[in-house]
């Protein structure tokens, strides 16, 4: 191997990948819509906040804006006022389908004067039982809170919440090392596996093997672009996830060894891929073959844990398994032993489809 | 001087198909050889089997002294290519692709000098999808003259060319030979193989059924030189009855065989006396192309066998 022929050949795919602006579309951009994509599927409930329509009848007092700043600091509701008739008021929420409404009556604010009991009017929709519960509940709290305050009582009974077990973490943290695993696997294997089959067709790999460059180097060079491409990619969920989603993860050097071996990893599996396939059909059935099972059952989308029990052992023998574990053991749970032996299994798997790769791909035929 | 390329009874099969089917030829150094031949007659073949792509199934093959599919990395080296439809990386420039082999060979050439060479010094930063076909040969020649190389393996470089672009490819190979570097070229234009090659060979159905330098196989396998009249077949019909010699009428045309140099002012007069109008008259030898025609329309036929067999 000769770095001043590998460093040759790289400079050939960076231009011809950076003048490619589809590619660099989905390289730099789809890292971003993925992370918004999937992040906010998977973490809208709970989040998301109880969107209650009110109709204040009792305007200007001041025990009115009391109870509405309380709901709103809350922060699980989220206000919108309305003009409408108090007749109406159950018609319009049902025609504009807002599943909360609250009626706040006229003499609210003199009931606390007059010790008249007076009742707001809360309404939901029983098809909508999730979100009914918890708007009764919050109202119920605040309602309370403001009773034992005109009582001029004092709350005694607290409580503090404490998690059982590990910390917990968001689906948004899992979500960006299975996202990042997800990019390592499917842009080298898609393109390298297309590559394989275009440049044999072409007369490229038969242009090539009539000039000192090996086949080892011409792979390298390709896996170095990879390795950069995936620190860029990285680089660009973990940015969104935290900036979209605030995500807790930690990055730090440790994280480097996955998005070095992961790329040697999948680029040489797609050249392998490519490589035993006689048309580019059958290597895209092939590339297909192999990443479709990976893409979904190793750890991408949801943490392997939660799998049912019969498929965990189906999501260990597949090789990006390792990559996404090692990252969550790096990003979430600081689990530096792990993560060493994660990166040391994809490695060894790695070396091995490197070598393969390189004795099935001829670029010269009998 | 030493031969750059030796075949000696080169077999290649592909399963129960003989592709090329027992050949002998030799290019000298410093030599354009041409081998020609109709398409599927083997040239391909045979080509990639010379430039170390393909593997021969038997017979001896030495490029440059050296076994071209054992020894290929050295050859490679030694030789410049350009296969049939050459293609190369889409969005690289001619200047950046020259620059990529040069790193690759460790020749460094002046990406000027070369491109302007083969005469694409005005596309040196276009790249490469949007080169026309003509343009993306010119490259194909210039990268495979980026080593150096002491023989060009071209095949069928100008096909599917308008004239210029032709013209500019047949001005390299010239410079080529002119600096004492061999050639060896695969055409379908038969014109161009006679006004380039030194020698030629023809293939077909896997067996050379002609070689040697072009005037001599137009010499020994085509018809003897003619006189043609622009007149009427009752010309020609007329000269056989008068003279007694072969002649035939053809588009507008009549022919007559020469078969010494005195025959023409007999000919010449025996039409003045005829009486029969004729327009103009030339005389007329077979080209390659005639001869290339009718020996692989011969073969077809089965009354050629091949060269050793003729």
């Amino acid at each position: 191997m000769r770095p001043a022929r590998i460093l040759a050949d790289f400079k050939i795919v960076v231009r011809s990948y950076l003048r490619n602006p589809v590619a660099l579309f989905f390289s730099l951009f789809f890292p971003i819509i993925l992370i918004a994509l999937f992040g906010s599927i998977f973490s809208s409930s709970g989040a998301a906040s109880v969107p209650i329509v009110v109709l204040n009848e009792d305007h200007n007092s001041p025990q009115s804006t009391a109870l509405l700043g309380a709901l709103n600091n809350t922060t699980v509701v989220k206000l919108s006022f309305v003009n409408w008739n108090a007749s109406d008021f159950a018609q319009n929420l049902g025609a504009n389908d807002d599943p909360v409404g609250l009626i706040i009556p006229e003499g609210y604010g003199e009931s606390f004067y007059t010790h008249q009991r007076v009742d707001l009017l809360l309404f939901t929709n029983p098809e909508d039982s999730a979100v009914a519960g918890e708007a009764e509940f919050v109202v119920s709290g605040v309602t309370s809170a403001i009773n034992l305050e005109a009582a001029n009582g004092t709350a005694f009974v607290g409580y503090a919440q404490e998690n059982v077990g590990s910390p917990v973490y968001s689906y948004i943290d899992y979500l960006i090392p299975g996202l990042i695993g997800f990019s390592i696997l499917t842009s080298p294997m898609f393109s390298m596996v297309d590559v394989a089959a275009s440049y044999r067709k072409d007369g490229i790999f038969r242009q090539l093997s009539l000039t000192p460059l090996t086949r080892s180097e011409w792979l390298t060079s390709h896996i170095i672009w990879y390795m950069g491409l995936t620190f860029v990619t990285a680089g660009i969920m973990i940015g969104a996830g935290i900036v979209l989603f605030g995500a807790h993860v930690t990055v730090g050097l440790d994280l480097i060894p996955f998005l070095i071996v992961g790329p040697l990893l999948f680029v040489s599996l797609g050249m392998l891929a490519g490589s035993v396939a006689r048309t580019p059909e059958s290597a895209a059935l092939i590339g297909n073959i192999i990443t479709f099972p990976m893409m979904f059952l190793s750890g991408t989308f949801f943490p392997v844990s939660e799998f049912p029990k019969w498929l965990q052992p189906v999501a260990q023998v597949l090789p990006l398994y390792y990559v996404i574990d090692g990252m969550n053991q790096v990003m979430l749970f600081s689990n530096t032993a792990r993560a060493f032996t994660d990166a040391l299994i994809v490695l060894v798997i790695a070396l091995v489809i490197f070598a393969l790769a390189v004795r099935f791909f001829q670029w010269r035929d009998e | 001087m030493a031969d750059a390329v030796e075949v000696e009874h080169l077999v290649k099969r592909y399963g129960s198909l003989t592709a090329v089917d027992g050949i002998d030829f030799r290019v000298p150094t410093g030599t354009v050889f041409a081998f020609l031949g109709p398409n599927g007659a083997g040239k391909t073949t045979t080509t990639e089997i010379l430039e170390g792509l393909r593997r021969r199934t038997d017979g001896s093959v030495q490029v440059l002294g050296l076994d071209p599919w054992s020894d290929a990395d050295r050859l490679h080296r030694k030789i410049g290519v350009i296969p049939q439809g050459f293609r190369f990386f889409e969005k690289i420039t001619p200047k950046e692709a020259v620059e990529y082999y040069g790193s690759l060979f460790g020749t460094r050439p002046d990406p000027h000098d070369l491109l302007r060479r083969v005469q694409l010094d005005d596309k040196t930063h276009d790249r490469f999808d949007t080169l026309s076909g003509g343009q993306k040969q010119k490259l194909g020649l210039a990268l495979s003259l980026t080593n150096n190389p002491e023989i060009c393996f071209l095949d069928e470089p100008t096909t599917g060319l308008d004239p210029t672009a032709r013209r500019a490819i047949w001005d390299v190979i010239r410079s080529l030979r002119s600096e004492g570097r061999s050639v060896f070229l695969t055409t379908h234009y038969l014109e161009e193989a006679q006004l380039l090659a030194d020698r030629v060979a023809i293939i077909h159905h896997g067996r050379i059924i002609a070689s040697g330098a072009p005037d001599a196989i137009i010499a020994s396998r085509g018809r003897p030189e003619r006189l043609r009249f622009a007149a009427a077949p009752a010309l020609a019909e007329y000269l056989g009855r008068r003279l007694g010699v072969a002649a035939t009428a053809l588009d507008g045309h009549v022919e007559v065989e020469l078969t010494s140099e005195s025959d023409a002012p007999r000919i010449l007069a025996a039409v003045a006396e005829s009486g029969i109008p004729w327009a103009h008259f030339e005389t007329v030898r077979d080209t390659l192309e005639d001869v290339f025609v009718r020996l692989v329309g011969q073969m077809d036929d089965g009354t050629l066998k091949s060269e050793a067999a003729a």
